[in-house]
């Protein structure tokens, strides 16, 4: 039986952690609006660049494969393999790194092909790292708020990896947002770009400035810039949700914990209590019966 | 009929309004007014000055680049980055300048760090000259 002053302790030492869990539960709750607000923020951009793409596109299965964008030319033998892979930097965000680094495990298991890795994140550099595999380049510290051209960066690598050769497909590999308690891993395919095929309900002859081609050579680029934003946005939206949820159970842990800790030490308390009454009176008692 | 103008980022919504008379922008092939019922369009922009008449009111907005989108009465700026004159830094563009300008002096560089200084000075130059025509319009207090 632990004494008294070791309950109250250890009562202490759970409270403050609670404190600290509870904390990180409201600032990652904070931070996971604005995360889903910037995510929100620049949907119009991509959807208006969908469309946009879609009707330049339309064209595209016209032309013979030489002629086409270098972003659009699919490769007739895929060789190898390059995946961007984000996840956060931080942990104590519950199972969401480890399902992540589960998933581009599978992946390039199953993909049986020589992977390139760009890690963009510590937790997912970490991870093959730590395997032996090897990563090509890696992107720790966007923080809460990435901005626009925080990215560019890692655009550059996936396009110039692409576009020489040393790549023939590049990957997507992030936590999508699905709500604040379910994150899952998805795999999208960003080059060669595959344009849209969303219905265009309306059709207009365009006049291009200065022409077609040269439209969609500075279209091309930024759609891929503007998909792995979007993903960066989503990844950083499911770690602060994943961390809220995680830092709310561990709250509730901690509270359960201390009301298991009270009750302990009130029944300690309560027998030190009887056993010092009963030494008293044992003790009367023997006063007692001497004095007889 | 008025134009609905829409000024998007990638990172927010910069500009939206659904009374517009004209909006005049810089085209890659030269400086263009987009008026209502015009022609659908798709050009590309080149850094400059963006100005907005709205009810006989006229705004300016600094674009960096981007796509202009021209459909029916619908004008669509698909900027790289964008500020309404009353968001512009214009300290933190001077610094900017000065930076580019530094760079570019030195000659040493590699020709994307060339590439990507000029586009610096080219944005800060872009920002001082908004911030100027607002300044002189509206003399600060």
């Amino acid at each position: 039986m632990p004494s008294l002053r070791q309950i109250r302790r250890r009562i202490r030492s759970v409270q403050n952690i609670a404190k600290v869990t509870r904390a990180m539960e409201l600032v990652a709750a904070s931070k996971m609006r604005r995360a889903q607000a910037a995510a929100l923020a620049a949907r119009p951009y991509a959807e208006r660049m969908r469309w946009v793409l879609a009707d330049l596109a339309e064209t595209a299965h016209l032309l013979e494969p030489e002629q086409l964008h270098p972003l659009l030319r699919r490769r007739p033998e895929v060789r190898t393999v390059e995946v961007i892979f984000i996840t956060p930097d931080r942990g104590l965000c519950g199972g969401l790194p480890a399902n992540l680094n589960r998933r581009a495990a599978q992946f390039v298991l199953e993909v049986g092909k020589p992977v390139r890795i760009v890690a963009v994140g510590r937790k997912g550099r970490d991870f093959f790292l730590r395997t032996g595999h090897e990563v090509v380049a890696d992107f720790i510290g966007l923080g809460d708020r990435p901005a626009y051209d925080d990215i560019l960066p890692i655009a550059r690598i996936a396009m110039d990896d692409y576009v020489s050769g040393a790549a023939d497909e590049v990957y997507l590999l992030y936590a999508r947002f699905v709500s604040t308690t379910v994150q899952r891993p998805e795999v999208f395919k960003l080059l060669p770009v595959e344009p849209p095929t969303e219905a265009v309900t309306w059709r207009y002859d365009y006049i291009y400035e200065p022409d077609r081609e040269t439209v969609l050579a500075e279209l091309l680029p930024r759609y891929v810039e503007r998909q792995i934003y979007e993903a960066v946005l989503e990844a950083v939206a499911s770690e602060q949700s994943a961390r809220m949820v995680a830092m709310r159970n561990a709250t509730d842990n901690a509270n359960g914990l201390i009301r298991d800790l009270t009750l302990l030490l009130n029944k300690v308390r309560q027998e030190v209590i009887t056993k010092e009454l009963l030494e008293i009176t044992a003790g009367v008692e023997a006063l007692k019966a001497a004095r007889t | 009929m008025p134009l609905k103008v829409e000024v998007i980022t990638a990172e927010r919504v910069v500009y939206t309004a659904d009374d517009v008379d004209s909006v005049t922008l810089p085209g890659v092939v030269g400086e263009l007014t987009v008026l209502p019922r015009h022609a659908p369009l798709m050009t590309m922009l080149q850094p400059g000055i963006m100005r907005i008449v709205r009810r006989g009111q006229e705004e300016e907005m600094a674009v960096h680049g981007g796509f202009l989108e021209v459909m029916g009465d619908r004008v669509t700026v698909l900027a790289d980055a964008a500020e309404r004159a009353e968001e512009l830094d214009v300290e933190r563009a001077e610094a900017a300048r000065r930076r580019a300008q530094e760079r570019l002096a030195e000659r040493r560089a590699e020709a994307v760090d060339m590439a990507v200084a000029e586009a610096a000075l080219r944005r800060a130059l872009v920002r001082l000259k908004l911030a100027e025509r607002t300044r002189r319009r509206r003399p600060s207090p």
